[in-house]
């Protein structure tokens, strides 16, 4: 049941549910968000759009195949994770660094953790794609 | 407001176990989901209840300021949340395979592995 | 048999390192420990140490004291000699090198179970001979015979090892340490402790199955399926006295008791009678020897009974003289079976003159064992009757026991190094010639030691017999001097007699082997016990397996849920914990409202028979528990929740399309008393949950959160600090989780199809 509405509405709504998911990811760590939820944000989006203009236009919308997403976050997380390695840490210790930091602003955070979170975002966006479509194929 | 909430998730896991006995596949992942919601709910509680204070630290401040709620079981119910949701999903697709293989979302007939009469 | 292989096949070069290697690694380790003779001599004991499990108490530490010394010697001496034998008794075999790291590995796990300074390591190391024992009894894998000796002697051992283990945590736990140097100084506490009884029996058990005592002697004739160097090494000269060193070990912690005394007197003295008259009733000389050794071990069990010094010395000293002489006959005997491809003594006879150097180290070892002077045989056999006459219990029924044993071990004696040499003329399979010099080193050389040891004991008097009696009697007892001739007095008369009725039996041997047989056959085989014992448990676990494993999902889950009523409720119970439920307060009318939207929707999942129906009621349930996370001051939590109950919905919406209708289940009699179940589990969760949430509250991780999520991790949120930092790992397994279970679902649904019946 294709309807243009529905299509056109689900076009722009991924599109907005994609960026609010990147914006929830990265404020996350300072004020509610983080990977968690942008991951889930991310992947109602798809869903929707799946359900409205069906899987096979969904995974082209994606590019990737959902289950490399997933693959490829949990690659970043342990990388970050390892990243520890550089400066002598434990794994999974957070390292940071601060462009153009001043006195008083800390100018740009750069940090593994948020590399981290974006692994957990991809994991959680690609798996739960990777079930929900194979499942709306099946049926 | 803790006792409330005890009784609540006593009732949520009475009502799951009863579903989980039933015969029926699609009972058992109703029963299945209620009780992964008793299960956040009690860790949450067991946390402590505040309301109105986030365990956020705000701007200019170094620790948060007055009582926040208490963050570690709201990080260890968010990752369970995504958990139970994973599990939920692959029990739910195992039902639709055992059914699309056996044609039947009676538990008691699905005996493959163990069948009734072992020959 | 292992000797009728065929020998033809050459051994590639890679095949003969692995032999060399093992040989040079044995003799290294010979070299190294024939260094610490000196200082073990003048009464040292040296020590080494390293932290292993800390937390655990399990360190690496290890000692070297006279006992220590002797079995280490013993080890590697004799592994250097059977590794040799083994290059040219198992040429060209197909599993040749895997054979020697068996036996390497085996060596090590050994030395490592003897010179352990820790209980709990000594236990890792007595588990892993058991465990080369029993790859190397099942070397020939493709005979059924051996497979089953194999497991039967990993079976015994095995379990006195799980025995062995218990009683080294009740010592641990009593004694505070695990450390064996400090257990010992321990000795009257623990002997006065009321778990002394538990400690003793567990240690026997482990020491008694390893070393074959009566009733656990069985597996070790069978063991015999093992390449005859195998037997020779490990099943006479070195593993099976692991059991013996354990005694011997715990000897200042545990004896000086009653109990202590009578059981290992009983069971040593049933163990080497019994052994000897089965010793001389076999025909295959393995056999034979097997039921010596078993003498052997029931004797040396019979000696450390005891405290006196004569017994610790005569335990010492047969220790020493009884694994030179059975590794000598064991290899004698493989060389035999090598040369004319036979081991029945009755097809054997007049080898002596094919085989002149192997007939003068069997007469050589023959001699010794026999215990005729001037062999370290002889001095041990004495030493053997003062010990028997001074133990404090039975001194005549025990002097009377070894008697018995001596004369029999003389008519074995005879039996396996005379017999096949000298009288009558042999039919063997094969022509008999001389064994090459690799199967000679061996039986030689240890032959040759016995003979020295005996004449000038000196040699090992004090530089190991000393040292190793202040090891076992923790310096209180003085050892006895080794004499060859300490003038006419009643251990030398019962010398004499032991010889005289030895060459009588001899003489009338084969009526007597009648005689046994005929006995055997009326008394029950704990061999065949054995079978029937492994059919019982195997029938057990059939029948426990058909009750638990229903094969119904509903079964299994009673199952659960009755365990979780009954350990978490009778625990609420019977600890009082539980107070009733308190006045309920400050609750507003919002909240009232959340709790009415679970509870309904709640209901409605559980009673509806529309799948539509159900998924609504589900949703509101998790939308009412968003609510309180919103309430409540959790607003990640809040979102997530609504995501994946969002997420939820759908699912189940794509999934209930191939899904068949739910069926009503009023048909159903037990559904009522599965509401009654399900309530009381219920009830129990609520009464936990009240006596958690009214009890007091540790916030210790919380805090330490709280002050350092942005001094530290310069984060605001947290819970999300938490999340990505703090607990990392965790996290990181957590999406693995949620990764697979996605890739799982789909591969399950894009895998093969097979459609319903």
């Amino acid at each position: 049941m294709k309807s243009i509405i529905l299509t056109a509405g689900a076009r722009l709504l991924v599109a907005l549910l994609l960026v609010f998911s990147v914006f929830m990811l990265l404020r996350g760590h300072n004020v509610p968000g983080g990977g968690f939820i942008g991951g889930l944000i991310g992947a109602v989006g798809f869903v929707v759009y799946a359900i409205a203009c069906g899987t096979s236009e969904a995974r082209e919308a994606l590019r990737l195949a959902p289950e490399k997403i997933a693959m490829a976050g949990l690659g970043i997380a342990l990388f970050s994770g390892f990243m520890a390695f550089v400066m002598a840490d434990d794994p999974f210790t957070g390292q940071w660094l601060f462009i153009g930091a001043t006195e008083t602003d800390k100018g740009l955070p750069l940090s593994s953790v948020l590399v981290f979170d974006i692994g957990v975002y991809l994991v959680v966006m690609g798996a739960i794609l990777t079930l929900v479509f194979a499942l709306e194929e099946e049926v | 407001m803790e006792v409330l909430l005890s009784l609540v998730v006593g009732a949520l896991v009475a009502a799951a176990i009863y579903l989980m006995l039933s015969r029926d596949l699609l009972r058992f992942l109703f029963g299945l989901i209620l009780i992964s919601n008793a299960a956040n709910l009690s860790i949450f509680v067991s946390g402590r209840l505040i309301s109105g204070a986030p365990p956020l630290i705000e701007k200019g401040q170094d620790f948060p300021v007055g009582e926040v709620a208490n963050a570690l079981p709201q990080a260890l119910v968010l990752t369970a949340i995504v958990i139970g949701f994973g599990l939920f999903a692959f029990a739910l697709v195992l039902t639709l395979r055992a059914y699309r293989s056996l044609g039947t979302l009676d538990t008691d007939e699905m005996r493959v592995a163990e069948p009734k009469d072992p020959s | 048999m292992a000797a009728a292989q065929d020998n033809s096949l050459p051994t590639s070069p890679g095949q003969a390192l692995a032999g060399w290697v093992s040989v040079l690694i044995s003799v290294a380790f010979f070299v190294g420990f024939w260094q610490a003779l000196g200082p073990v001599g003048n009464g040292e004991v040296l020590r080494w140490s390293w932290e292993w499990v800390p937390s655990l108490g399990i360190s690496l530490s290890f000692l070297i004291d006279g006992l220590s010394l002797s079995f280490a010697l013993l080890i590697s001496g004799i592994g250097a000699l059977v590794m040799l034998y083994s290059t040219k008794y198992l040429a060209g075999h197909k599993h040749f090198a895997r054979f020697f790291l068996y036996l390497t590995l085996f060596m090590m796990a050994m030395l490592g179970l003897v010179l352990s300074d820790n209980l709990l390591s000594l236990f890792v190391f007595w588990e892993l001979t058991s465990i080369t024992s029993y790859l190397l009894i099942g070397f020939s894998h493709t005979s059924a015979d051996s497979r089953r000796s194999a497991l039967q002697a990993l079976l015994v051992t095995g379990g006195g090892g799980l025995a062995l283990l218990a009683g080294i945590i009740l010592i641990g736990w009593v004694a505070g340490t695990y450390e064996l140097s400090e257990i010992r100084a321990q000795g009257d506490l623990i002997r006065e402790h009321g778990l002394y009884l538990t400690i003793f029996v567990l240690f026997l058990l482990g020491a008694f199955t390893k070393s074959a005592q009566i009733p656990f002697h069985f597996w070790l004739p069978n063991a015999m399926a093992a390449p005859t160097p195998v037997s020779a090494y490990l099943h006479s000269a070195t593993m099976v006295k692991a059991g013996i060193y354990l005694l011997a070990r715990m000897h200042p912690t545990l004896a000086e008791t009653d109990v202590w005394l009578w059981t290992l007197t009983i069971a040593g003295s049933a163990t080497a009678v019994f052994a000897s008259f089965m010793a001389v009733k076999q025909t295959d000389l393995k056999q034979i020897l097997a039921y010596t050794t078993l003498m052997a071990l029931g004797t040396l069990t019979l000696f450390l009974a005891a405290d006196t010094g004569y017994a610790i010395t005569a335990a010492m000293t047969f220790l020493i003289v009884h694994s030179l002489y059975k590794a000598a006959l064991f290899m004698i005997a493989g060389a035999v079976d090598h040369s004319t491809g036979t081991r029945e003594i009755d097809r054997l006879g007049g080898l002596a003159r094919a085989m002149p150097i192997t007939t003068a180290a069997a007469a050589l070892a023959a001699l010794s064992m026999a215990g005729f002077p001037p062999f370290l045989g002889f001095i041990g056999k004495e030493l053997k009757y003062y010990g028997a006459l001074a133990v404090q219990s039975e001194p005549l029924l025990v002097a009377g026991a070894v008697l018995l044993a001596n004369a029999l071990m003389l008519v074995a004696a005879g039996l396996v190094a005379f017999r096949p040499f000298w009288r009558g003329t042999h039919s063997t399979p094969m022509t008999p010639h001389e064994a090459p010099w690799q199967l000679l080193a061996g039986p030689v050389i240890l032959a040759v030691l016995g003979a020295l040891f005996g004449i000038n004991s000196d040699l090992i008097a004090n530089t190991l017999i000393k040292p190793g009696v202040a090891a076992i009697s923790s310096g209180e007892l003085e050892p006895v001097e080794l004499k060859l001739w300490a003038g006419i007095n009643l251990p030398l008369i019962l010398s004499g007699i032991t010889i005289t009725l030895g060459i009588v039996l001899l003489i009338v041997h084969r009526r007597m082997r009648a005689f046994l047989l005929a006995m055997e056959a009326r008394l029950p085989s704990f061999d065949r016990g054995w079978d029937k014992f492994l059919d019982g448990m195997k029938a057990t676990a059939a029948w426990q397996t058909r009750i638990l494993q229903s094969g119904v999902m509903r079964y299994y889950l009673y199952v659960i849920f009755a365990t979780l009523l009954v350990a978490v409720g009778g625990t609420l119970i019977w600890t009082g914990a539980f107070t009733g439920i308190p006045d309920i307060q400050g609750v507003q009318v919002k909240h009232w409202v959340v709790v009415f939207l679970i509870l309904a929707g709640t209901a409605l999942t559980t009673i509806t028979n529309s799948r539509i129906a159900g998924i609504a009621g589900l949703g509101a349930v998790g939308i009412g528990v968003a609510l309180i996370f919103i309430i409540y001051s959790a607003p990640d939590v809040a979102i997530t929740q609504l995501l994946v109950e969002t997420l939820i919905v759908v699912l189940f919406a794509v999934a209930a399309l191939r899904l068949p209708m739910l069926k009503p289940e009023d048909g159903f009699p037990n559904r009522k008393l599965d509401a009654l179940f399900a309530t009381a589990i219920g009830a129990v969760v609520a009464a936990i949950m009240i006596t958690v949430t009214t009890g007091p509250i540790n916030r210790r991780l919380t805090e330490y959160f709280e002050q350092s999520s942005w001094i530290d991790a310069y984060g605001r949120n947290i819970v999300n600090v938490i999340l990505v930092d703090f607990r990392a790992l965790d996290t990181f397994g957590e999406i693995a989780v949620v990764a697979v279970a996605g890739i799982a679902a789909w591969a399950i649904l894009k895998g093969p199809k097979e459609d319903a019946k």
